[in-house]
Formats: C-alpha cells, structure tokens, sequence
C-alpha cells in the first residue's frame, strides 16, 4: 500500500488535529511519514507545542482577594441558621 | 480550499456514546461530561453549608469562569463582576440543581447566562456563526510554500522554512509572558476563550465543547488558528532576537 504524500502546506493545517488524535489512522500515518522526512515540519510542530506549553505558565487571572472574601462571606450569611 | 476549514471526522473524545454519535456538521449538540466522581458528594457539603468546600470551588473554577465572562463581556471588570454574580447564583440556586449535568457544567451554565446578559446591556456584540471569515483561510503565510506547479509544489521555501528558537525558548521569561498577553487580547473573540480554556486553562476538549457549545470539529478549528497565530507572534519574537 503507498501512502499519498501530503505536502508541508497541508501538514501545517492537520498538526492541532493530529496531537489531539482527531485524525482518521490513514492521514494520521500520513502525517507521520512526512514528519519522518520533513525536519521544518517537526520544528513547526515543536514550536506549537512550545507555545502551549508557554501559554499553560502563564500565572492564571483569577478573582481578587476582596472577591472571593466577599463570596465566602455571603456562603456563611447564607447557611448561618436565623438568629433566635 | 484550505483543509483547517474542513469538517472532519473526529472527536473532542468525551464519551465512547458521543464519539458514535458524532457528526461531521456545525452545531452539533456535545452532551456535557458525566458528573464527576464525588460530584454528589460536593453537593451535599455545599448545601450544608461546608465553607471550605465552597472556597475550594471558588479559587479553582473562577480563572476559566473569568475567560468565559470575558467572551460575552467588553472587559476584564466586567468579567470579574459576572463571576461573581454567578457564585452568588449558586449559593442562593444550589438546592435547585438537579445533577442532570456536573455541577460545573451547571455553574458555566449559570454563568453563561449572566454574561450573556450583561453583554447585551453592555451593548456588546458576539459573533454568533459557528465558523466565521476570521476562521477561514490558511494560518501560514501562503508565500512561505512552493507555488504550485513547483516540483515541491507546497514544501516549504528554503529561506522562509521555520527555523529552530533555541534553547533560549525552553525559559519563558517576562517578555515571552507579556507578549503572549498581548496577543492573546488580540485574538478573535471565539478563538481566544478557546484557546484560553483549552491551553491557558488547561481544561479538556470535551468540557471546552460543552461550556460554549461548539462542536468538536469547530473547537479544533478555533484552536488550531489561536495556536497558529500565537506561534507566529513567538517566532517574530525569537527569530527577531536571533538576527538582531
Ligand atoms: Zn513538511
């Protein structure tokens, strides 16, 4: 069985498929024998992981201290039996 | 036609039901993943009232609840706001849930609703169309590729081939970090809380797919063009670094 070749300007498009094991086997195994052959399509797809592995360290934008205070507050108010 | 704008077959993989159900089209409606183990549990301590399960929840959901307020919201704030109305929803709603979906898929539920809402107040408008102009088309410069007729008709050009960032791109340091945040804020709305979620956020597909409702096939789409453009921007940067 030969493998249709894929040219590197369709790889480029098939990489977040292909590390998301989205791919149908034969274009998988498609891009793995491009990838065995082609050393600009590996460094491009080492620089996608390394922007998702840049991207995963960014510090995470979360609420504000004063925030969550507030809400653990209003979490008591709210299952704190009435006053008798 | 550029393939990143083909449907494909394939699964954002949350079930072994979901991947037969699948389909190759626009909208297709993802069931929201199985409660998660202790999901019942979690319920119980919230509804007794158990504040330090209450905080736990708070500090680990509210960095995506941020990202998904920001898609329907104008700003940070405003996001911030939503997030914390939305908890407020829950503690007062808690007793309604019914645990026909997770609890979280529950709370990004509720929070889809109140930004949604705050959105509109806002006058803000989101692009609605599953697959827009902004998601079509080639992520790499076509001139980078051989034309066509060329013996290696799409290979890379020699001189415009990606080269290597070197070592210095296994660090990130401040300026790799401040103009990730830049280019991020200048991505497409739907490809930004995408990739946030996804790549910042760290969520699964699956869960991706459930919060915005997006197919599998669409989600990888929006991905893949967040992650190409960024890549681009860190390539500007270090092979910039590199010739200067
Ligand atoms: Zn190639």
């Amino acid at each position: 069985m030969t493998i249709e070749p894929l040219p590197c300007v369709d790889v480029v498009e098939l990489l977040t498929d292909y590390l998301e094991g989205a791919l149908d086997p034969a274009t998988s195994a498609r891009i793995d024998a491009h990838l065995a052959q082609c050393p600009p399509c590996v460094t491009y797809l080492e620089q996608l992981r390394t922007t998702v592995n840049d991207l995963g360290s960014l510090p995470a934008q979360t609420l504000s201290d004063s925030a969550i205070a507030e809400l653990e507050a209003a979490f008591g108010d709210f299952h704190r039996p009435p006053a008798s | 036609m550029p393939v990143a704008v083909l449907e494909r077959t394939a699964a954002c993989d949350i079930t072994a039901a979901d991947r037969d159900s699948r389909h190759p089209g626009v909208g297709v409606k993802v069931q929201p993943p199985p409660a998660a183990p202790g999901d019942t549990d979690l319920v119980a301590r919230l509804r007794a009232g158990d504040a330090a399960a209450f905080a736990h929840i708070v500090r680990a959901w509210s960095p995506a609840m941020i990202h998904v307020a920001r898609y329907f919201v104008g700003s940070h704030a405003s996001a911030e706001e939503a997030v914390q109305e939305t908890w407020l929803a829950v503690i007062r709603g808690i007793d309604g849930f019914e645990g026909r979906s997770s609890l979280r898929t529950w709370v990004f539920h509720v929070l889809s609703n109140i930004a949604r809402r705050q959105g509109v107040k806002e006058s803000r408008t989101v692009l609605s169309s599953p697959v827009d102009g902004e998601d079509a088309g080639p992520t790499v410069d076509p001139a980078r590729f051989r034309p066509a007729g060329d013996q290696w008709a799409g290979g890379w050009r020699a001189e415009a081939a990606p080269r290597s960032w070197g070592p210095e791109a296994a660090a990130l340091n401040s300026e790799v970090r401040a103009l990730l945040t830049a280019a991020l804020a200048q991505l497409p709305d739907r490809q930004r809380v995408v990739i946030e979620l996804r790549d910042v956020g760290g969520l699964p597909a699956g869960e991706v797919c459930a919060i915005l409702d997006l197919s599998p096939a669409n989600q990888r789409v929006l991905l893949h063009r967040a992650r190409a453009k960024l890549r681009e921007r860190l390539e500007g940067y270090f092979t910039g670094r590199e010739q200067g």
